[in-house]
């Protein structure tokens, strides 16, 4: 197979770009538990740009790690706690 | 205080960017680290350890040190999370936040969930058993594994889980991961090789060294995945019910 990964660079500079939004929004965001969501959409865009960059075996982790089980401690965890960031 | 720790962070952007310009391009075959260790792995790895995936072989045969502990990290924080969250007794004065009501069993999403985790724990364990020929291994086929169980408990209850996989089981399991681990590694000295030197094996199973890498690879990350499910579980577990093992999410 010959696939190179530079022809579907638009496609990779718009996720490069959702990251961008993505992580920004994570940080900004009051609500705890939006910020749990949003943060597993990071590493899920995250780990398509572990695809476009062939490390399928990191992609893979950070799809179980990151995007999945990542994700509900964070949600569990924030719902234990008071809902709303101070700053 | 807000503004100084913009202007930090900027500034350590802005250094980070402009040292990330030092950085070889992206797969060059000239940088150092493709010009040193990475072609030996490249032409020798299926030589020597009959697995395709070069990842794996590295992660679980040459640097397999570093994968065994590893395993310790996790175990360790998987009992750090039990010791400071469980709570054995029920204390008069807890503070319960306020939280919305548990509704009714949904119907729709208990099916959908039966469904979905034998089909999530199948593919679990085809991670862990092929991954050393495809993408995959102990990690994450054990966190599928954990998913599964944390799925099943956001969808019935803590306790229907629990009933199943008691927690002394999760505390056994989770330490039987990292014997499996060691215990391979120390036969591999019994058998006069360095630990976790796997080419121990081929006198023990009758197969050729190559093989017993590969297989040895396999008994790893099956010790590896054990540990990881049940720390996994056990984590949502104590985190979702504040260390009470009552209700979840």
């Amino acid at each position: 197979m010959n696939w190179d990964a530079s022809s579907l660079w638009q496609f990779n500079v718009l996720l490069l770009i959702m990251l961008f939004i993505l992580a920004i929004a994570a940080i900004s965001i009051k609500d705890l538990v939006a910020s749990a969501v949003i943060f597993g959409a990071y590493s899920f865009i995250m780990c398509l740009l572990w695809t476009a960059m062939l490390a399928v075996d990191v992609a893979f982790t950070e799809a179980a790690v990151g995007a999945g089980v990542s994700t509900v401690l964070v949600l569990g965890t924030a719902l234990h706690i008071k809902r709303k960031s101070k700053d | 205080m807000k503004p100084l720790a913009l202007l930090f962070t900027l500034s350590v952007g802005v250094l980070l960017l402009a040292a990330s310009l030092d950085l070889p391009d992206w797969s060059d075959p000239a940088s150092p680290a493709s010009s040193h260790v990475s072609p030996y792995y490249i032409q020798e790895s299926l030589n020597q350890t009959s697995v395709p995936n070069l990842v794996s072989s590295v992660l679980a045969d040459y640097r397999s040190y570093d994968t065994m502990f590893e395993t310790v990290v996790i175990f360790c924080a998987g009992i750090t999370v039990l010791t400071i969250l469980r709570r054995t007794f029920r204390s008069k004065d807890k503070y319960i936040l306020p939280r919305p009501e548990r509704e009714d069993a949904d119907i729709i999403l208990q099916s959908a969930v039966r469904l979905l985790v034998p089909v999530m724990q199948v593919f679990a364990l085809y991670v862990i058993a092929h991954g050393h020929h495809s993408p995959g291994g102990g990690f994450q086929g054990g966190v599928i594994l954990g998913a599964s169980f944390i799925l099943l408990s956001i969808a019935y209850d803590l306790k229907t889980v629990l009933k199943r996989f008691k927690e002394n089981s999760i505390l056994f399991l989770s330490a039987v991961g990292v014997l499996i681990y060691a215990g391979i590694g120390i036969i591999c000295l019994f058998l006069g090789r360095n630990f976790l030197a796997y080419g121990a094996w081929a006198k023990l199973l009758g197969i050729t060294e190559q093989e017993a890498h590969s297989h040895g690879m396999l008994g790893v990350e099956i010790g590896v995945a054990i540990t990881v499910m049940v720390i996994m579980f056990s984590l949502y577990a104590d985190l979702s019910s504040s260390g009470d093992l009552d209700e979840g999410l």
